[in-house]
């Protein structure tokens, strides 16, 4: 049941996805720099900042429980069977079978409790504030990205994500009016999910509107490495799933060793350009307030299931 | 070799039996809490058992001499009764055990007499699942509110659960006459057994009629909108066991009851009544959790929650029903699956949770989230076995609350093939309300943990505070489990309600056709998720990079004060409130509620924060009711005038239309 270049895959994609998820970072972080006249420091500097922070020693408050300890596991753990599961180099994947997309959604919501809960157990105000935010954006977000996924999973009648892409990939290359909604949701809960402007500002964590950053505030040491890392996968997950929904050509259906050589350079080409539009995104946009994160949030819910609507009213 | 029926009849022989010896010793508390409970738990793990293998059996039947002269008590055990049942035993045994070390000297009733409400609430709940006539059945259903209404009002000296308990009362009685009404309509012509109620073939009409009176009657009894008022009032009040026994069981035979009209005394089913119950489930489901998120008493917040799961559990039937109707079977299998499934699920983690709340009361007697904090220094036991009550609830793989969404989500995925031009459209778009209420349920269980057991303590008394006892870190453990259990096997699960499903629908969800570890509705390419699997991945990873860290780096750590930015004064004050943590959802779901709230001014020498939150239903709805029926009371009045010569008219002016009649 289980074949060897699916197994090759299957580990190649997770290894990479660990391995390159702070380049992504970085590449994002150089043009955006770059975008705003600045110099930038180098599309290597997560990972100069990853082994300065495993290499110092975790300072922890003196109430915190060991549920704040195990939340940086947890979380990485989280992100890696993400990346397992989403389709990157091949469809032929062996872990496929263990989780679907609501299960993905799962594991995203997984991970989002364990972090507000671990920003709670401290009990500073910074901590229990960001904690709130979280899920008052997650609770919003959630469904919004389900919906998009409801949406790709009625069009290819599956929801195990790797039929979906095997479905999307053979399709005929017309604009889908129902995708191209799901897109555009998709792309603002993404942004709202990886703590991005305009709902998030990942550079400061001294702002009384910030997200992310209030909750791991108390983190330090190998525990922050651990969660910027994840961090830095959730975002490299979440490209995929928009490649895998939106532009899955070049992404070999099976599992053969010649495809797996092909589909490294188009994920690579196709991160590049992402991670370039992210920047330009960011750069373009303001910050909103944080009253205003639900409205923008709501838009991008009422856009995934408009987009389920049209599905049902132009395309079936 | 006696049959399962006979087996269960024992359980509930020696449960009344073990109620009737609290009566005898009523303060004599070592005995309730150290023989009298226990033994009713060990009672309850064999009726688990024998309704356990009831399942994969035939259907038994007894008749009781008991009862009317022409109408004895007739039982019958079939599927639906036993996996009722199974849910039933599995989880008092958990609470029974809990039980043995919550009740204490000096609160409220005493303990023997809690005994026998106690033991009489879960018999008659067993019997209430065994019935197989009306009367039976009345009888049964009756004696299981009157039971737990003196559970409930057993903190009887303070006047708000006085007032919660008649609320209870009054409710179960309005819907126990539209049952009532139900069967009347059932029988035909025929006697009250439910035998004859399924050989009778009504008119559509008055079978609608029937529909709506077992929806209105059993909604009552589950809590459905807009007849939910009376649960977050009456299960926080009960002693915590109770409470856990009350949303565990007691409302799942509401659902029981209102299965068993549907699917098997009606055997006809239209569409449309099942886009009502999808319609009602869903404006449940999101009432609930929208008003779950502003609470700030931590059983009332679970009680909402009950609201919420309820909902879910009556969307499932919704599409169980409409499929059914449009001869579906599979897909039907498929949505009543998921909605036994979140039954069962919802006894598990909601009995854990409310039993972790009254070991808090009890280590701290504080109610209000607004004075927890911090627990889980001083309650690890009670704090570790909630997160996963927690974890379960939210809905998160692998434990056992997401199984049952998702399988719903799988059911909704299915709903375009509905053949109705609207219905195949409108109700694939209500997952997104399904989406949104188990997405805002995460919301609700966060505030609820953190608040409760993580932070700083927010008063200094909770310092005190001090673990569960063993018999109740034993009952916590045994939910727990299930909770772990029913996530990570659901093929074995599925497996069991398949016998329900197989008799109610004629046709079976089926086991997995990729093993045991993978469950796969309907086909393995439409859609897969192994929990063993996403559980072992997840423990392996963390296994590896906690080891990869320790290896390549160190494990150096140091404690300090908390940085918080930097400031210096923090205070346990400072944390998020149950209030702050509810702000969102209130100005987001501003119109759900009625708000009273006192802000004040910046230059208030004492600033006073004040905010009340109600439900619009009970002013729209119930006043005017109340309003109505006081005016019709003073009518009533006119006639009462206090002399026995005015009454005696009134019988010989009755006397004299009957007299009228009679000719």
């Amino acid at each position: 049941m289980i074949s060897w270049p699916g197994l090759i895959a299957q580990l190649t994609e997770i290894v990479l996805a660990v391995l390159l998820a702070p380049v992504l970072l970085g590449w994002v972080n150089q043009w955006r720099a770059w975008l705003q006249n600045k110099s930038g420091p180098g599309i290597l500097q997560p990972y100069r900042t990853l082994r300065k922070l495993f290499a110092k020693e975790a300072v922890l408050a003196h109430n915190a429980s060991p549920l704040f300890r195990a939340t940086p596991y947890v979380l990485f753990a989280c992100m890696c069977l993400a990346a397992g599961i989403v389709p990157t180099l091949g469809t032929d994947l062996p872990f496929s079978p263990a989780a679907d997309a609501i299960a993905l959604v799962g594991i995203f919501a997984l991970a989002r409790v364990f972090i507000s809960l671990a920003a709670m157990d401290i009990g500073t105000a910074f901590g229990s504030l960001g904690a709130r935010r979280e899920m008052m954006v997650g609770f919003l977000a959630e469904p919004a990205l389900l919906m998009v996924l409801f949406t790709a999973s009625l069009i290819s009648h599956s929801t195990s994500l790797a039929t979906i892409v095997e479905h999307l990939a053979q399709m005929k290359f017309v604009i889908y009016p129902s995708l191209a909604f799901a897109g555009v949701a998709f792309t603002m809960v993404s942004l709202a999910e990886n703590a991005r402007i305009p709902v998030d500002n990942p550079s400061t964590h001294l702002e009384l509107t910030m997200i992310h950053e209030a909750m791991v505030l108390e983190y330090s040491g190998r525990h922050l490495a651990l969660i910027e890392w994840s961090a830095a996968l959730k975002m490299f997950v979440y490209s995929c799933i928009g490649i895998a929904l939106f532009f899955p050509f070049g992404i070999p259906a099976g599992g053969d060793a010649f495809g797996l050589l092909l589909a490294l350079p188009a994920l690579v080409a196709k991160l590049a350009v992402g991670g370039f539009a992210l920047a330009l995104i960011e750069t373009l946009s303001a910050k909103m307030r944080i009253f205003r994160a639900p409205e923008y949030l709501g838009t991008a819910f009422l856009l995934a299931v408009l987009a389920m609507l049209i599905h049902f009213l132009l395309e079936s | 070799m006696p049959g399962a029926l006979q087996l269960i009849l024992g359980v509930i022989l020696l449960w009344l039996a073990l109620g009737l010896a609290g009566v005898f010793f009523p303060r004599n508390l070592p005995l309730v809490s150290r023989v009298l409970f226990p033994a009713g738990a060990v009672g309850a793990l064999a009726l688990a058992a024998a309704a356990l293998d009831a399942l994969g059996g035939d259907t038994q039947s007894l008749v009781l001499p008991l009862g009317l002269p022409e109408l004895p008590f007739h039982l019958r055990l079939d599927a639906l009764s036993a996996f009722f049942l199974l849910l039933l035993g599995a989880v008092t045994a958990g609470v029974s055990i809990f039980a043995a070390g919550y009740f204490r000297r000096g609160e409220g009733t005493p303990p023997g007499l809690q005994c026998l409400y106690y033991h009489l609430f879960i018999a008659s709940m067993a019997l209430v699942l065994l019935a197989d006539d009306a009367y039976a059945f009345m009888v049964f259903w009756e004696t299981m509110a009157l039971s737990s209404y003196f559970l409930v009002t057993s903190d009887h000296t303070k006047p708000e659960i006085r007032r919660a308990g008649f609320l209870y009362l009054l409710i179960a009685h309005v819907g126990a006459i539209g049952i009532l009404l139900c069967f009347g309509l059932l029988h035909g012509t025929g006697d009250y057994t439910f035998d004859t109620m399924r050989a009778v073939q009504l008119a559509p009409v008055w079978a609608t009629v029937a529909f709506a009176l077992a929806l209105f009657g059993f909604g009552a009894k589950a809590g459905m909108l807009p007849l939910h008022v009376w649960l977050p009032e009456a299960h926080p009040a009960a002693p915590s066991p109770v409470s856990a026994l009350m949303s565990a069981v007691m409302l799942k035979t509401a659902i029981y009851g209102l299965l068993r009209v549907l699917f098997d005394l009606l055997h006809m089913q239209v569409w449309w009544w099942g886009v009502v119950i999808l319609v009602l489930g869903l404006a449940t489901a999101l009432y609930g959790v929208v008003f779950s998120a502003v609470q700030s008493d931590m059983k009332r917040l679970l009680a909402y929650s009950s609201i919420e799961n309820i909902g879910f559990i009556l969307v499932g039937i919704g599409l169980a029903v409409t499929f059914q109707a449009y001869g579906m079977r599979a897909l039907a299998a498929l949505s009543l699956t998921a909605a036994l499934y979140h039954c069962i699920n919802h006894a598990f983690f909601k009995s854990l949770l409310f039993l972790a709340t009254g070991s808090v009361l009890h280590a701290t007697h504080e109610r209000a989230l607004g004075k927890l904090g911090g627990l889980i220094h001083r309650m690890p036991w009670v704090a570790w076995l909630a997160l996963i009550g927690t974890l379960a609830i939210a809905g998160l793989p692998p434990l056992n609350g997401f199984v049952s969404e998702w399988l719903m989500l799988q059911a909704f995925l299915f709903t375009p093939s509905l053949p109705h031009p609207y219905l195949n459209m409108l109700i694939p778009v209500a997952a997104a309300a399904i989406a949104l209420a188990a997405a805002l349920a995460g919301y609700v269980m966060v505030k609820f943990y953190g608040v409760v057991f993580l932070g700083q303590p927010r008063e200094q008394s909770l310092a005190a505070a001090h673990d569960a006892g063993i018999w109740e870190r034993v009952g916590l453990v045994w939910l727990a489990a299930g909770c772990i259990a029913l996530g990570v096997a659901p093929v074995a699960v599925i497996g069991v309600i398949d016998a329900v499903s197989g008799q109610l629908l004629g046709k079976t969800l089926g086991a997995s056709a990729a093993g045991w570890m993978f469950l796969t509705p309907i086909s393995p390419d439409r859609a897969s998720y192994a929990p063993f699997l996403f559980l072992i991945v997840i423990l392996a990873v963390w296994l590896l990079t906690w080891l990869a860290v320790r290896y390549f780096y160190h494990s150096g750590m140091r404690r300090a004060p908390p940085w918080d930015c930097g400031f210096p004064a923090q205070t346990a004050r400072m944390q998020d409130t149950a209030e702050g943590f509810g702000q969102p959802i209130r100005q987001m779901f501003e119109p759900f509620f009625r708000m009273q709230r006192e802000l004040p001014t910046p230059f208030d020498a004492k600033p006073r924060y004040r905010v009340i939150v109600e439900d619009h239903l009970w002013y729209w709805l119930y006043l005017p009711i109340v309003k109505v029926t006081e005016a019709l009371t003073r009518v009533v009045t006119l006639l009462q005038r206090g002399r026995i010569s005015v009454y005696l008219t009134y019988s010989f002016v009755t006397l004299l239309i009957l007299l009228l009649f009679v000719k």
